[in-house]
This record gives C-alpha cells, sequence and structure tokens, in this order.
C-alpha cells in the first residue's frame, strides 16, 4: 500500500527540476544532471506504482485537501488528481522514453547552444504531459495540455532557422485553435453537469437523458484532442512540425506527446466520462482508417527521413484509433499494446535518424548510402526498430497489429481488418526504403571518415531497440495482468455508463 | 430581446477569429485572429456563470445571503486560468513573428514557404 501523498510528485518533480536548472544554469553539469535525474527518479516512482497497486484500486489525492468540502453540494469542490491503471500504464511509458530521450540529449544536444534552455523546455513538457496523465478534473486537463502544448512550440522552434520558426507558427497556431475547441467543450460540459470533476460527470451524465447539446461537445472535444493526435484530418501541422524539432524532441513528440494529449485524453474523455456512445465507436474507426491510408501512403513518397517518421506516426496513431474504436476488450488492448510498441520503435527511429544527423551531417536518403559499415550501432538499432514498426515476427510491433487484426475480425469489421493488413505491407515497403537508401549499398566517399555516435547515445539506442526486440514478451499472461490487463479494464469499466 | 443573444454574440466573435486565421495573410492579424477567438471563448466562460439580478458568492455575518442568489464563482477562477494561458500563447506567437521578420523581412505568410509536401 503507497500513500497517496506521493502522487503529486509526478508533477512537482519535473517542474522544480525546470526552475533548478534556470537557476543554476552556469553552473557546468547541473542541466544535464537534474534534466537525466528528474525523469529517470520518476520512471521508478511510476514503477513503484505499478507493483504496489492492487487490481483495480484507485488512488486519489485532493489537492489542498478540498475533498473534505464533499458535503457542501454533494459534490468534489476541488481538484483531484487520481492514479488508475491505465494511468500507471501511460505513466510509464512516458517516464521511460522521456529518461532515454534525455540520456541521449546529453552529447546529442551540445551541437545546439544553451544546452539549459533545452533541458528546462523539456521538463516543462515531461511535467505538462504527467499532469495530464494523472489529473482527475477536466479543466485541469485543459491546463495541463496548455503547459505541454507550449513547451513543446518551443522546442519545435528549438533551432530558430526559417524552416524551424515557420513550422512552430503553424503548430502553435494550430495547437491553439485545437486549446479554444477543448476549452469550448469544458464549458459546455459544466453548464451542462455543474462540475468538472471527471468521475461526477460520468455519474451525472448517466443518470440523465442527453440533449443534442452532447453532440456538439462530442465535436468540439474529438476535434480538439484530434488535433493534439493529428489524426487526419487534423494532421496538417505534424509533418512539419516533428522533422524540425531537435531529435530527442522529435521522438518525444512522435513518441509520446501526441499519445498523452491526444489518444489518452480521448481515450480518458470518451471512455470514462461518456461511457463511449456507439456514435464515436464509429467516428474513431472511420478516422482511424483513413489515418493509417494516408499517412502510409505519403510516407511512401518521402525523401527526407524525420519527414517519411512523421507521416508513419499518423498511420500507426490510425492503428492506435482503430483498435480503441473496436471497443471490445481485444481490440482496447491491441490499441493499448500497439501505442506502447509505437513509442519505443518511433522513439527509437527518430534518435536514430538524429545519430545519422550527428554522424554523417545529413537527413536526405538520397544522399547516404553504406553507412552500416561505419555506424553499426545506428544501423543496427534502425534495423530493429524498422522491423518492429513494419511487423515482422518476432518484434514486438508484430504482436500488437495481429491483435487489432484478429480484434478487427472477431468484430465481423472483415474491409477494414483487410484494409489494416494491406495498410502494413506498405509499412514495409516505406520502412525498407530507410534501411535500404540510407545503410546498405556502397558508402559514399565524403562519408569515409565519419565516426559512430559517443556512448550515452550508443546506450539509448541500444537500450531502445531491446525493448523492441523483446516487447513481444509482455503477453505473457504473468506480465499482461499487471501491466496491460488494468488499463485495458479501466476503459472497459468506462463502457455503458454514459449515454 | 432574446435571452440567448449574448452567447450567439459569442460565436460570432469566435467565427470572427476563426476567419482572420483561415482568410489573413499577414501574420500579425492571424495572431489578432487567435486572440479574438480566445477572447469569445474567455467571454463564453463568464457569461455560463451570469444570473439576472445575481450577487457575488459571499456570505456573511450580519445578513442572511441565499446561495441561491449568487452567481456561480468557479468560472470566475477558471476564466482567470485561461486568460493566463491565452496570454503565454499570445506572448510566444509574437515572439515568433518576431524571429520570423527577422529571417524572412515580411509578415506575408504565403512568402515563406520552407516547408512543401
Amino acid at each position: 500500500m503507497i500513500s497517496a501523498g506521493i502522487v503529486p510528485l509526478f508533477v512537482a518533480i519535473p517542474l522544480a527540476g525546470a526552475f533548478l536548472i534556470a537557476l543554476f544554469k552556469r553552473i557546468k553539469g547541473i542541466p544535464d544532471i537534474l534534466g537525466v535525474f528528474a525523469p529517470g527518479g520518476m520512471f521508478i516512482l511510476s514503477i513503484l506504482f505499478l507493483l504496489k497497486m492492487e487490481i483495480a484500486q484507485r488512488i486519489i489525492y485532493n489537492i489542498g485537501n478540498w475533498g473534505g468540502f464533499n458535503e457542501v453540494l454533494g459534490r468534489i469542490v476541488g481538484i483531484q488528481l487520481v492514479i488508475d491503471g491505465l494511468t500507471i500504464f501511460m505513466l510509464l511509458i512516458v517516464n521511460f522514453v522521456a529518461f532515454i530521450v534525455a540520456v541521449y540529449s546529453v552529447n546529442y544536444m551540445t551541437r545546439y547552444t544553451e544546452k539549459w534552455q533545452f533541458y528546462c523546455l523539456f521538463l516543462l513538457m515531461l511535467a505538462g504531459m504527467n499532469g495530464v496523465l494523472i489529473t482527475g478534473d477536466l479543466f485541469n486537463l485543459f491546463v495541463f495540455v496548455e503547459i505541454a502544448s507550449l513547451a513543446s512550440y518551443a522546442l519545435v522552434a528549438f533551432g530558430t532557422e526559417k524552416r524551424e520558426l515557420e513550422a512552430s507558427f503553424k503548430y502553435a497556431v494550430m495547437g491553439g485553435i485545437a486549446s479554444l475547441l477543448i476549452l469550448m467543450g469544458v464549458i459546455f460540459l459544466y453548464s451542462y453537469t455543474g462540475t468538472v470533476n471527471m468521475a461526477d460527470m460520468a455519474v451525472i451524465l448517466a443518470g440523465s437523458q442527453q440533449p443534442a447539446l452532447m453532440y456538439l461537445v462530442f465535436g468540439l472535444l474529438l476535434t480538439g484532442f484530434g488535433l493534439k493526435a493529428a489524426m487526419v484530418p487534423f494532421h496538417a501541422w505534424l509533418p512539419d512540425a516533428h522533422p524540425s524539432a531537435p531529435a530527442p524532441i522529435s521522438a518525444m513528440l512522435s513518441g509520446v506527446l501526441i499519445k498523452a494529449l491526444g489518444v489518452y485524453a480521448i481515450a480518458r474523455v470518451f471512455f470514462t466520462v461518456f461511457g463511449f456512445p456507439h456514435q464515436i465507436s464509429i467516428i474513431l474507426m472511420i478516422l482511424g482508417a483513413i489515418s493509417m491510408g494516408v499517412g502510409a501512403l505519403v510516407a511512401l513518397r518521402q525523401w527526407d527521413m524525420k519527414r517519411l517518421l512523421a507521416y508513419s506516426s499518423i498511420s500507426q496513431i490510425g492503428y492506435i484509433m482503430v483498435g480503441l474504436g473496436i471497443g471490445t476488450p481485444l481490440g482496447i488492448m491491441g490499441a493499448l499494446f500497439h501505442l506502447f510498441n509505437h513509442s519505443m520503435f518511433k522513439s527509437l527511429l527518430f534518435l536514430d535518424s538524429g545519430a545519422v544527423e550527428y554522424a554523417a551531417g545529413t537527413r536526405d536518403m538520397k544522399e547516404m548510402g553504406g553507412l552500416s559499415r561505419k555506424l553499426p550501432v545506428t544501423s543496427g538499432s534502425t534495423l530493429a526498430g524498422a522491423m518492429s514498426l513494419a511487423g515482422i515476427p518476432p518484434f514486438a510491433g508484430f504482436w500488437s497489429k495481429l491483435i487489432i487484426i484478429v480484434a478487427l475480425v472477431e468484430a465481423n469489421h472483415m474491409k477494414l481488418a483487410a484494409w489494416a493488413v494491406l495498410m502494413s505491407i506498405i509499412t514495409i515497403a516505406y520502412i525498407l526504403k530507410v534501411t535500404r537508401f540510407a545503410f546498405l549499398g556502397a558508402l559514399r566517399d565524403r562519408f569515409a571518415n565519419i565516426k559512430e555516435v559517443p556512448l550515452l547515445m550508443r546506450i539509448s539506442l541500444i537500450l531502445l531497440s531491446l525493448v523492441c526486440i523483446f516487447g513481444g514478451l509482455l503477453l505473457i499472461p504473468e506480465v499482461r495482468e499487471t501491466f496491460l490487463e488494468p488499463a485495458v479494464r479501466v476503459l472497459i469499466s468506462g463502457i455503458g455508463g454514459g449515454v | 430581446m432574446n435571452a440567448y443573444m449574448p452567447y450567439v454574440l459569442c460565436m460570432i466573435l469566435f467565427s470572427i477569429g476563426v476567419y482572420a486565421i483561415l482568410a489573413k495573410r499577414n501574420i500579425i492579424k492571424i495572431i489578432l485572429g487567435v486572440v479574438i477567438a480566445e477572447y469569445a471563448v474567455n467571454l463564453f466562460l463568464v457569461l455560463v456563470a451570469y444570473k439576472v439580478g445575481g450577487r457575488s458568492a459571499i456570505f456573511s455575518e450580519t445578513q442572511v445571503i441565499l446561495p441561491e442568489s449568487m452567481v456561480d464563482p468557479l468560472p470566475h477562477a477558471l476564466v482567470l486560468t485561461s486568460i493566463v494561458i491565452g496570454l503565454a500563447t499570445t506572448a510566444f506567437l509574437i515572439a515568433l513573428a518576431i524571429r520570423l521578420y527577422g529571417k524572412y523581412g515580411t509578415f506575408d505568410i504565403t512568402r515563406m514557404r520552407e516547408l512543401r509536401g
């Protein structure tokens, strides 16, 4: 049994870290140490929660002890932080990837000036993401979404070249509109239910006849969070923003940010609060299928390595959305497992693209070739990530895609299942393009003297590729019971509660 | 005067903001569009709390004030948070606009076309 008192640490540690980094920026080494140990500490903390949580337990923390006012109106007055199975699952992924990325950045970010600003913004983004995951209050969720988004706008523009600034402007304007739509949805919900606490809201919505207004709220929230998740047709900012950011930030954005702010928020709001109405299921499946197709087909014709990976993210988000949209336990498990795998292999591939850029100074695949002889670790880990993305057994990505496709067949969506299989074949095509043009073939003369990347970068690449190779082991029943099943159970228990 | 009129005006204001974001070519005008849309949403949030003849949500020792006669105080707290977030977004966008002007020498968004495809 663990006390609820340590729940706020998930937000407090990165916030304090960001503050301390800004304070001690002049002392050499402090930004690196704080930037690495804050996510590392939170990763250990989330493992602790994972091991100590009992089945179906919810840990609730009332900020400022405002929960004591429960009796005034029969409602919860203050902000609540809630930790349940799904939260723990997401916290583990986010903090693990953040830790790896921070280790990688120690060497990589020496290419830029003012490294402390990078770590400062990085920890702020992490605080926002962790806040989104642990909050039990809809308005508070909006606030944390904004903290994470603002930090990510600034990080996309970190290089302050033409390209970066333009991408960041596009991202910031679209993200700003998304936030306004989310806020408007929250206001409508508040004016109807009279509370902003998600658990209360679910109870009130379940006990009443829904007005037509709820469809407006669905639309607002789905558009807002869909923009953050980069689902087609709200994806236009992603292929610009993700490649423009420094490689570790691309890994964070593609790996976890679009999932914490987009997929998790959609799952939380539509499953836990609205009880997963039938219309949402259909919309998620249609949008997911379109995302799958558009992302994969456009990725085929990209020559910029990071841009290709960014389009591939859109396609893979489609898989997760389709899995969630099925709404059966198997489908949701597939979606969550694919979410886990996608965070791992997409972060790995983005870090690899950064390593290639670090060593060879280019990310245009037409200019590369034969790099596997000079960069054995980078090319090996890219191969692991690529195989996981393409869904080659026994890599982790194969199992999650298999589960989603089996769930589609079980739920009698034959056309969608065929579409998913077809798109995974196209996935193999575009990811083979990366390995073929970048790492195989004849070595060009200008790359004769390049060296493998520094030790810390190699360590993080190797760690992530090990997860990609052995990720399938999470499906062993004992492991699944502690890691995946509680998260699935949380979403399943929400179905049918509301509309 | 219809009771829904303020809400309709809010939505018109929001539409003006979105129109400016979509149709204008000048970066500054786009940022102004974001700000207008933001104010529309904030106004809407305050309007949700409004009650005809309502009074501020403070209890008194000397006279009896029923909770029913008060306006809803929560949106007032929420809108403050929302305004501060809006301020941060606007400040960031303007800083970006200054840097973009330094790189391109223009505020015209159609002349910034580094990113295509």
